[in-house]
């Protein structure tokens, strides 16, 4: 398949069934270079799994995902991060016992030079500044120092998303960032990736309940349930969208 | 205390040992060289179990390999004691990647029991290939090595060789430790499904940090060997790395002096207690393990995170 131009991430016809549960369900969807994707769906409609099948956490029962035009279906997620796909998890997924900035090292280092090579390179593998960069943007710096674990689950919830974006990745996706966080901090993560995503470039792909948050920050929402597309578009024709409003209404 | 200060008073710590050598009777340097090739081994399995969160319990399996590498090399075929270290480290490093490739594949209780198999495979070997091990009963007259044209025959020069090698091993791990290599391992540890999401290569990291912590315990063993100058396979036996998994969790598993806290109360103390003169310890000497067990017990339940978290414990109080 030739990408079309500009186009970075397709998904094509996925499934994933449980039996007979069809938890995504024929999903396709492309996503532009740069470009903010928003995800949205009741609980339950399929989006975390249809993120795991993307990223290799999962096989999907059928169906391809390409990364600008090469075949990553199934691949692993250790492979996927090698090709530039980031993510983060629904819940905290942080280094509790490393510092902050070593959480910020360590999710770059692996795309520094070769394993060997590491074993005697500086101790920071040269990535100090860039964390350090990260930190000043995500606030930190008042604790850069302290173990991760140690701190607030807002504090942990931006390492958590700053880890992400250290090795500068091409694709991002985000897995509900306001699960738990209080809203003045929601509007602060939605400056963040916006900021992100006009500095380091790269697609981000977002899974969210906040519709707030979502509309904002998304040129682009697609609008899943009981694991399929219902709706696709920019967010305000998905968020009057009739067959939407009745599937998180109910009728 | 800042980071040249606690180097500075290192470094008087270990020549204070250094030192105390003159004062103590053979028996008793005997027993800091002891120490010391123990404290070796445990450092490696702390690496593995601690900073990589790799259960172990067969690190007295690498343990006896590098000390029968040591006796069969030196007596049957009079290699150099300088060159059988790094055979040695070698060997226990590729020994460890050929045992963690399968074994690594189970986490937790699976894996500490698939090393305690190994353990005791090895074991097996020491006792029944009597043509190559000398079978239960041992090598002996194994040699201690020359230092240039110096003897390091004598008790206190071979505790002045032991402790200055493991000296040179700690500076080592530490460097590891403090590399990108070192915050790999503790990101796996923390949490495995992330650091893969990263791009950090658990499969490589683990095998890594295993073999590494293999070719610790087969470097102590060649200092064993050195040391009590008689191999015999009951010393490997998967007791021995119940003592040494014992050692790092009773010190602080997974910080950097904890496996040399840990591997001193278990070496010395039962010594202490059993050779104790004063009267009021006499009864010491019929009960100094039960009073050894009584104690481990007590530490464990006061202090789970080992002898080391007595800070943070205090820190947490002072907070609450």
């Amino acid at each position: 398949m030739i990408a079309r131009a500009g186009e970075l991430l397709h998904v094509d016809a996925l499934h994933k069934s449980y039996g007979a549960i069809r938890a995504v369900d024929g999903v396709s969807f492309r996503v532009g270079a740069g470009e903010i994707v928003g995800v949205i769906g009741p609980n339950g409609s399929g989006k975390t799994t249809l993120f795991n099948c993307i990223l290799g956490q999962i096989g999907p029962t059928s169906g391809r995902v390409t990364l600008a035009g090469d075949d990553i279906t199934s691949m692993s997620p250790l492979e996927l991060a090698r090709r530039g796909v980031g993510r983060t998890f629904q819940t905290l997924q942080v280094f509790g016992q490393l510092s902050v900035r070593d959480n910020l090292i360590v999710a770059a280092q692996e795309f520094e030079s070769t394993l060997p090579r590491r074993l005697f390179a500086r101790p920071d593998a040269g990535l100090t500044a860039r964390a350090d960069e990260m930190i000043e943007r995500f606030r930190l710096k008042p604790v850069a120092q302290l173990h991760a674990g140690r701190l607030s689950y807002g504090q942990q919830k931006l390492i958590d998303i700053a880890m992400a974006f250290m090795p500068r990745p091409r694709l991002v996706l985000l897995d509900e960032p306001c699960a738990g966080v209080n809203p003045s901090l929601v509007e602060t993560l939605r400056e963040l990736l916006a900021e992100l995503n006009r500095v380091q470039g790269g697609s981000f792909v977002v899974i969210e309940h906040n519709m707030d948050f979502i509309m904002r920050l998304c040129p682009h929402v697609i609008c899943m349930v009981e694991g399929k597309v219902l709706a696709e578009g920019p967010p305000q024709a998905v968020q009057s969208n009739r067959a939407v409003l009745e599937a998180y209404l109910g009728n | 205390m800042s980071p040249a200060a606690r180097n500075i008073a290192l470094a008087i710590a270990i020549l204070a040992l250094a030192t105390s050598a003159f004062f103590l009777q053979r028996s008793q340097v005997y027993l800091l060289s002891l120490c010391c090739v123990y404290v070796m081994a445990t450092m490696g399995l702390n690496l593995t179990m601690g900073y990589a969160g790799q259960m172990s319990l067969g690190q007295a399996a690498f343990f006896g390999i590098g000390a029968y590498i040591d006796a069969i090399l030196t007596t049957k075929l009079g290699v150099s004691f300088w060159v059988v270290i790094p055979i040695a480290a070698v060997a226990c490093f590729f020994v460890g990647l050929a045992l963690g490739f399968p074994a690594l594949r189970v986490q937790h209780h699976y894996l500490a029991f698939a090393t305690l198999g190994f353990n005791v495979l090895v074991y097996l070997v020491m006792r029944n290939e009597e043509a190559l091990t000398g079978g239960t009963f041992g090598i002996s007259n194994v040699p201690r090595p020359y230092l240039f044209t110096w003897s390091l025959d004598s008790e206190r020069a071979y505790f002045w060789f032991t402790l200055a090698a493991l000296v040179i091993v700690a500076i080592l791990m530490r460097l590891l430790l403090r590399s990108p290599w070192g915050r790999a391992f503790a990101a796996l540890r923390d949490n495995p499904i992330r650091a893969e999401s990263l791009g950090i290569n658990i499969t490589a990291y683990t095998l890594l940090a295993f073999a590494i912590g293999a070719a610790y315990g087969g470097v102590g063993g060649v200092f064993y060997a050195g040391l009590v100058q008689y191999v015999e396979p009951s010393t490997f036996y998967f007791t021995t790395s119940l003592m040494m998994l014992l050692a790092v969790i009773l010190g602080g598993s997974g910080r950097f002096f904890g496996p040399v806290i840990g591997t001193v109360i278990v070496i010395l103390l039962p010594e202490v207690l059993r050779s104790s003169s004063s009267p009021a310890l006499q009864f010491m000497q019929k009960w100094y393990l039960v009073a050894f067990g009584v104690a481990l017990v007590v530490l464990m339940v006061w202090l789970p995170g080992g002898l080391l978290s007595i800070g943070d414990r205090r820190a947490r109080k002072a907070a609450a």
